[in-house]
């Protein structure tokens, strides 16, 4: 992995340039610390820095680009001619790609030599065959606009990392000759030092920023891929949810976010009246010790990881409320509503269970905001505990207790494993909550997992999907927080 | 006072002792009040109870398991006809060759122990698991002279054995299985008395790699956890110093712009996104863009890193601004640049608590799964154990949740104890973790 050894190359550059610099820094001084402008340690500092930092950067941002880059000027070889009816650029680029890194493997198994993968020629010889010998499958046989592009490929990400390669040890040496070069007693390194750290200071900050852009652009543009395979107004008004992967399939959301809503309702039901007298018992009338004892016990439920509630729901409440309500005559109830394991009301009480902490303590920390002197005029009126909080206490935390259920409400919309293990796979409107319906989580789970091919609109949703669903998350929390925020305003 | 006076209404009932209807109604309310909060209460942690009793009930089961000990005894005519000993020669006798082998070695013993069983050879094999063979070939393979001698060995029994031996699988659930005979369970139950069939502790799972469909008795969560170690590695190495530097400039130097107001509002929203979300965008970026390697911890790592930071962030900037003024003031007073008093004075003061929230993020992150099922780190039995540190990070490997999920999608009573097993021990790390962090917190927490 040459990447992995330039970057250990430019940290040896590094530390060795501490050394030197620290060194003629006291040099230059005739060895007394006295004189120096700042400490010692800040020249070689400054060394080491100059020599490291511009190198990495460069190096990340040649690793993204390049890619880039050298796909679009493969892309540009392949003839338009070439392209089949019912394939796109994309697609073809993976084959590209695919041939590219099959043709890689075979020059490290030893099937070809390095100039013999580059002069391999598709009419005499099958390349299909030859790569299957390395394990190395193809899905159909090779083209040869796809071999010539697959060369051109491999020759220019080979041109390209010997390039950066070098650029990146020519600048890393430049960055330590320069500061070396400037090391003397009266350099102000102390300063350059700390400007150069307050960068790296802000980078790191804006790294949240670049997060945010990433999430959105990575799934912008796979979403306009996918409405310029799929019409958007199927995506959004349609009312079936049918892929297929043979194509023609019905890719509506609307389905998807009745299961999604469906189920959220369900857990909010169990999670909001449960949570919300925790915490009013917690906060008004618990003593010290109770608090103490019960508040981290709840709290436990929101630290346990969601795959266990995923397994819970499966294996526990599903077949438990099918002995409640299903089996017929064995059942409990004697009836026969319910199939299988998995239902809206699986996932939902489950995951109600999961929000009961959330939910607790926020609107605990909500009411223990609400000013004392509130309580104690009213109960001074003659009003007794439970008047109190529900007729001054609690309509003073509304607008917080409403924050915290709208960012319940994100979090359950957003939940993944539970639905993806107790909801089931239909899509459907119906209001039974015993039958099992999917989610927006769970289709992109299962719409981007298994074998996926990012030219299908069938694949491609599931990036509609999520930033339908970001955009759905994202709206609830800002709502939520400026709730919060406004309603914090009033009374500090 | 004689305001009681000027309302006759109210002393009508009599005494202040005797409560009038309204204030029996009125207090009834209260208590009922009182008695939904603790009704809330009891419901969550009853909850609570069961999820652990559910966890612990379930899960114990798979860190025990059915061994059969048996003496076997290599024949050479079987296993090296050349009677070399040559290592190549030895190898090519695959698993087939050896089964008859682990036959005659059942037969042997039933037939010492004096049991009358109507079963043939073959149907007596069937309580071992299909992993004997392959067990007894590893060992021929690595002592190549023990070929002639009689060695004894403990065989995996097959998971329908291990069932009948935990409860699971009793004689009326198994008429429909081709699997297991009642004839076999017979056997079992004659094995068991004469010691030969045992449940003992069950180490291989907990190291062990995963196995295929066929072998619930033979996987293991070891190589899962491996990976996500590698993960975890991932998210300390750039969450940690990311979301401190993040945390130092906005919690010190940052100043109140329209920029930083941004970075704010979009580290609070970050930390609510759905962790899908960060799936999605790491098989955007980081597979199909940066083409990284499909299932490998480096990019599950940096999802999590994603995922993690705004938890770090946000501890972080907690811990800094926890530290009194006047220690910066002090550090600035005699003379420290503003960088000085951050890095020398307030960062040190401040670790504990950026530790703890370290701690916490990292317990977060090994435990979610969502993620990782869309870059691939489900859908494959991760048997091997990765050999190099590159190879720890960059070939495919699985994750403890992730590899729950895994066993759980398999729908096999055996799997699902295992799934569950895995729990366990997935929990047994976030409870070591949150308890390191609660600690670090108690004993290094000041109060200025």
């Amino acid at each position: 992995m040459p990447t992995l050894w330039l970057v250990f190359a430019l940290i040896a550059l590094a530390a060795l340039g501490f050394v030197l610099g620290r060194q003629r820094a006291l040099a230059s001084a005739g060895g007394d610390v006295k004189l120096l402008h700042s400490l010692p340690a800040y020249y070689g500092h400054n060394v080491a820095l100059s020599a490291i930092v511009p190198a990495i950067a460069v190096l990340a941002i040649w690793s993204l680009a390049q890619p880039m880059m050298i796909e679009s000027r493969v892309a540009a070889m392949i003839p338009a001619e070439s392209i089949a009816e019912n394939t796109t650029v994309s697609l073809v680029m993976s084959d590209v790609r695919r041939l590219a890194e099959g043709l890689d493997q075979a020059v490290e198994a030893g099937v070809l030599d390095a100039a013999g993968a580059n002069a391999l020629e598709a009419q005499n010889i099958d390349v299909r065959g030859l790569l299957g010998q390395v394990g190395v499958a193809l899905g159909s046989e090779v083209s040869p606009e796809v071999l010539a592009a697959a060369q051109r490929y491999r020759s220019l990400t080979a041109t390209g990392s010997m390039l950066k390669t070098i650029v990146v040890l020519l600048l890393s040496l430049g960055g330590f000759a320069w500061a070396y070069g400037r090391t003397h007693k009266d350099f102000r390194a102390r300063n350059v030092v700390e400007q150069g750290i307050m960068a790296l200071l802000i980078l790191a900050a804006s790294l949240a920023i670049l997060t945010t852009v990433g999430i959105v652009f990575s799934m912008l543009f796979e979403s306009l891929n996918f409405f310029g395979l799929h019409s958007w107004s199927d995506f959004f008004f349609g009312s079936t949810w049918a892929p297929n992967f043979r194509g023609d399939s019905e890719l509506s959301i609307l389905p998807l976010l009745w299961g999604t809503l469906y189920i959220s309702l369900i857990a909010l039901l169990v999670a909001v009246p449960v949570g919300l007298f925790a915490a009013i018992y917690l906060s008004e009338y618990a003593s010290g010790t109770v608090r103490s004892f019960a508040k981290p016990l709840l709290e436990i439920l929101a630290g346990i990881p969601t795959i266990v509630y995923g397994l819970f729901a499966l294996l526990t409440v599903g077949p438990m409320l099918v002995r409640i309500f299903g089996q017929g005559e064995d059942g409990l109830l004697g009836v026969e509503w319910m199939s299988g394991a998995t239902s809206v009301l699986t996932a939902g009480l489950v995951m109600g269970i999961m929000l009961i902490p959330f939910v607790s303590s926020l609107s605990d920390d909500i009411i223990n905001a609400v000013p004392q002197s509130m309580r104690d005029g009213s109960l001074g009126l003659g009003a007794t505990k439970s008047e109190t909080i529900r007729q001054v206490v609690l309509p003073a935390a509304l607008p917080g207790i409403v924050g915290a259920i709208l960012l319940a409400a994100s979090r359950a919309i957003g939940e993944t494993m539970i639905v993806v293990m107790g909801a089931g796979a239909i899509a459907k409107f119906s209001l039974n909550p015993l039958e099992s319906m999917t989610t927006i989580t769970t289709r992109i789970v299962s719409q981007l997992t298994g074998d996926t091919d990012f030219a299908s609109p069938e694949t491609l949703v599931a990036f509609a999907l999520g930033l339908t669903l970001f955009v759905l998350t994202l709206g609830l929390n800002v709502l939520a927080l400026y709730i919060v925020r406004k309603y914090r305003e009033q009374y500090d | 006072m004689t305001d009681t006076r000027q309302n006759p209404a109210n002393n009508k009932g009599g005494s202040l002792l005797q409560h009038s209807a309204r204030t029996r109604k009125r207090n009834a309310a209260e208590r009922r009040f009182r008695a939904y909060g603790i009704a809330a209460i009891s419901v969550g942690l009853l909850m609570l109870c069961v999820l652990v009793t559910t966890i612990v009930g379930r899960g114990t089961g798979a860190f025990q398991q059915t061994f059969v000990t048996l003496e076997v005894e290599l024949l050479e005519s079987k296993l090296d006809k050349s009677g070399t000993r040559d290592i190549d020669a030895i190898k090519k006798v695959t698993t087939f060759g050896y089964a008859p082998i682990i036959r005659a070695a059942v037969e042997a013993k039933v037939a010492e122990l004096g049991i009358d069983s109507p079963l043939k050879a073959k149907e007596m094999a069937g309580i071992l698991s299909k992993d004997a063979a392959a067990t007894l070939r590893e060992f021929v393979i690595a002592n190549p002279d023990q070929i002639g001698e009689t060695v004894e060995f403990r065989f995996l029994a097959s998971s329908r054995v291990d069932g009948y031996m935990k409860g699971r699988v009793s004689r009326d659930s198994i008429t429909n299985d081709k699997s297991i005979s009642p004839e076999q369970l017979d056997l079992v139950d004659a094995l068991v008395s004469a010691g030969v069939v045992e449940k003992t502790f069950n180490l291989a799972f907990i190291t062990g790699a995963d196995a295929s469909d066929a072998r619930p008795e033979a996987a293991g969560m070891g190589v899962s956890m491996l990976g996500s170690l590698f993960m975890m590695l991932v998210v300390l190495a750039l969450a940690l110093p990311i979301g401190v530097a993040a945390s130092i400039y906005l919690e010190e130097f940052a100043p109140k712009n329209w920029l930083t107001d941004i970075i704010e509002v979009n580290i609070s929203n970050l930390a609510a996104v759905p962790s899908i979300v960060f799936g999605i965008l790491g098989l955007a970026v980081f597979i199909n863009y940066m083409h990284l390697p499909m299932s490998a911890p480096l990019v599950g790592g940096l999802v999590l890193t994603l995922m993690t930071l705004p938890t770090v962030i946000i501890s972080t900037r907690a811990a800094l601004k926890a530290v009194p003024p006047s220690i910066r003031d002090a550090a600035l007073g005699v003379g420290a640049s503003r960088m000085q008093a951050v890095f020398h004075h307030v960062l040190p003061l401040a670790a504990p608590g950026i530790l703890t929230g370290t701690i916490i993020g990292l317990a977060q992150a090994l435990g979610e799964t969502a993620p990782l099922l869309l870059i691939g780190m489900v859908g494959f039995i991760a048997s091997n154990a990765p050999e190099t540190i590159a190879d720890g990070l960059l070939s495919p490997n699985s994750a403890m949740p992730a590899q729950i999920y895994e066993w759980a999608k398999r729908a096999d009573p055996a799997f699902y104890e295992r799934a569950w097993g895995g729990i366990i021990i997935l929990l047994i790390f976030l409870v070591t973790m949150n308890t390191v962090a609660v600690i670090l917190r108690r004993r290094f927490e000041r109060r200025w």
